[in-house]
């Protein structure tokens, strides 16, 4: 609620100096001339839409099952993490700005450096995460599940694996918050659709209100993809977050 | 007599004529256990032999070793010196037919009480609902019936560990190490929790080795109270309690027990 109000104090300000000073449409169009150009354009901006809605999810799905399986594997075995958690580092701070163009060359203008760019970028917040939560399963828990002759294969499915879970949600979440920008990045270094391509276009045709409408919807698809994720795991973690009730 | 999870007849006779076997069913014999390279002696030259179906206490101030004779005794530590003896698993892939419960709370808060309880079972190899099925005949019949759907946090800290216990028990071992069952309840609950092990053992007798700081709880529940020095932990006492079950915090003679066990105490440090 309170979001909406600032989000609404924001909206109405810039309205105001947008109408009441001087300044140029192209420069700084106002919500309103943001609204009517989103209308006006909406099959255009629905095209290219649904280019980016598929980067962000085919990668975003990448992601978690890479980051995932790359958690598992890092948990499961010492030789793994020692030898690959620091290559997993080292791939964060590979420039994507320089990388994107490069892959664009390589692979063309079509979906797959995208999908590249946005998993390479969206793994790493789901991987650390999720594997600090399976080696951080309660101890006590563990020793009980030893005593009573547990397997490797019982203690993940039993223990380390339901720990990890609101984890997992977490990393995802920090996920699609940047997928946005991976694949608008990804759509600058080369591509001919997608809202990125659109923004992009659109700012040195002077048509800045479309290049805003498209900043919109792309942060409209990311809210909506975090509040699914955060009813998702309402769904499937609903002990992350216990109801405040009487205790029996 | 506690309003919730009682049940009808809380009595118990320590172990009568141990029927064929007469060899014990814990059998410690010159345990040392060290840590940290040698530097830290936590039990040295222990000895303790468990009569089958008896209830023994284990005391001693902290540090001196009483969790990991537990972790022994369940085979989840190998001695440095000396031998461990327990009986032969009840599960499958378990060390020894002992299991422990953990200091602490220990139940999974993304499972109800029912498939906590289960646990065991599940992880023995028995299919889900057949181990639900057991579960809930064990929970029934313990008095936790209606606590089998809720998640552990809508539970009290009470009712909680009994819900571990009862998972401890449906492991099917023959003697199970109960390490602070109640350390982290409130007096009045601790006591209530108490009076319904006292029936859950009379109901389901099994060998127990119970870790407790708590001398008042020694002297109420045990056959037997076995006092450990300061570390390194070494058996300074080990005193019979002859008394018959339910026993008053208050009676004479339980009194008398937890003299005997505190001037052993105070002596071992």
């Amino acid at each position: 609620m309170l979001a909406v109000l600032i989000l609404l104090a924001f909206l109405g300000g810039w309205q105001a100096y947008a109408d009441l000073s001087d300044i140029d449409e192209f420069l700084l169009p106002s919500p309103t001339d943001v609204l009517s150009t989103a209308w006006e354009d909406r099959g255009l901006l629905w095209d290219n839409f649904q280019v980016t809605a598929q980067e962000m999810g085919i990668g975003l799905l990448i992601a978690i099952v890479l980051g995932v399986g790359l958690a598992l594997a890092l948990h499961r075995w010492a030789q793994v993490r020692r030898g690959l958690y620091p290559l997993l580092i080292a791939s964060q701070t590979v420039p994507i700005v320089l990388v994107a163009p490069l892959l664009a060359a390589w692979l063309g203008y079509d979906l797959t450096p995208k999908l590249i760019i946005v998993a390479l970028v969206c793994f790493f917040p789901i991987v650390v995460p999720t594997l600090d939560a399976l080696a951080g399963a309660d101890p006590g828990r563990r020793k009980l599940m030893a005593g009573l002759g547990a397997s490797r294969w019982q203690q993940l499915r039993f223990v380390e694996a339901p720990s990890a879970l609101p984890a997992l949600f977490t990393g995802t979440r920090l996920a699609v918050a940047i997928a946005a920008i991976a694949a608008v990045l990804a759509e600058t270094a080369g591509s001919d659709a997608g809202l990125g391509h659109l923004m992009t276009q659109s700012i040195p045709q002077l048509e800045t209100a479309r290049a805003f409408a498209a900043v919109v919807l792309l942060s409209l698809f990311s809210l909506s993809l975090y509040a699914a994720l955060t009813l998702a795991e309402r769904r499937v973690a609903p002990w992350a977050h216990p109801p405040k009730g009487p205790v029996l | 007599m506690p309003a919730k999870g009682a049940m009808s007849s809380p009595t118990r006779t320590p172990p009568a004529s141990v029927t064929l076997e007469k060899q014990p069913a814990v059998d410690l014999d010159g345990v040392r256990r060290v840590f940290a390279a040698g530097s830290v002696v936590a039990l040295d030259g222990v000895s303790l032999r468990v009569d089958p179906g008896a209830v023994v206490a284990v005391v001693g101030p902290s540090g001196c070793g009483k969790s990991t004779l537990l972790d022994l005794v369940c085979g989840l530590q190998a001695p440095d010196a000396g031998t461990v003896r327990s009986p032969a698993p009840a599960a499958r892939g378990a060390a020894t037919g002992a299991v422990l419960m953990p200091q602490g709370d220990t139940l999974l808060p993304w499972a109800s009480a029912l498939d906590n309880a289960a646990l065991a079972l599940r992880i023995a190899g028995v299919a889900r609902p057949a181990a639900r099925e057991r579960a809930r005949v064990e929970l029934e019949a313990l008095g936790l019936g209606q606590f089998a759907d809720a998640r552990p946090a809508a539970l009290s800290g009470g009712m909680r560990q009994r819900i571990a216990v009862a998972r401890t028990l449906l492991s099917g071992a023959g003697v199970i190490c109960l390490d602070e069952p109640f350390g982290a309840l409130d007096a009045i609950t601790r006591a209530d929790a108490q009076r319904w092990l006292t029936a859950t053992l009379a109901r389901e007798p099994r060998t127990v080795l119970l870790v407790t700081h708590d001398t008042e709880e020694a002297a109420l529940l045990a056959d037997r109270v076995v006092v450990l020095s300061a570390r390194p932990g070494r058996v300074v006492a080990d005193i019979p309690v002859p008394l018959p079950h339910p026993r008053v915090a208050t009676d004479a003679a339980v009194v008398a027990v937890r003299a005997e066990v505190l001037a052993a105490l105070e002596a071992g440090r």
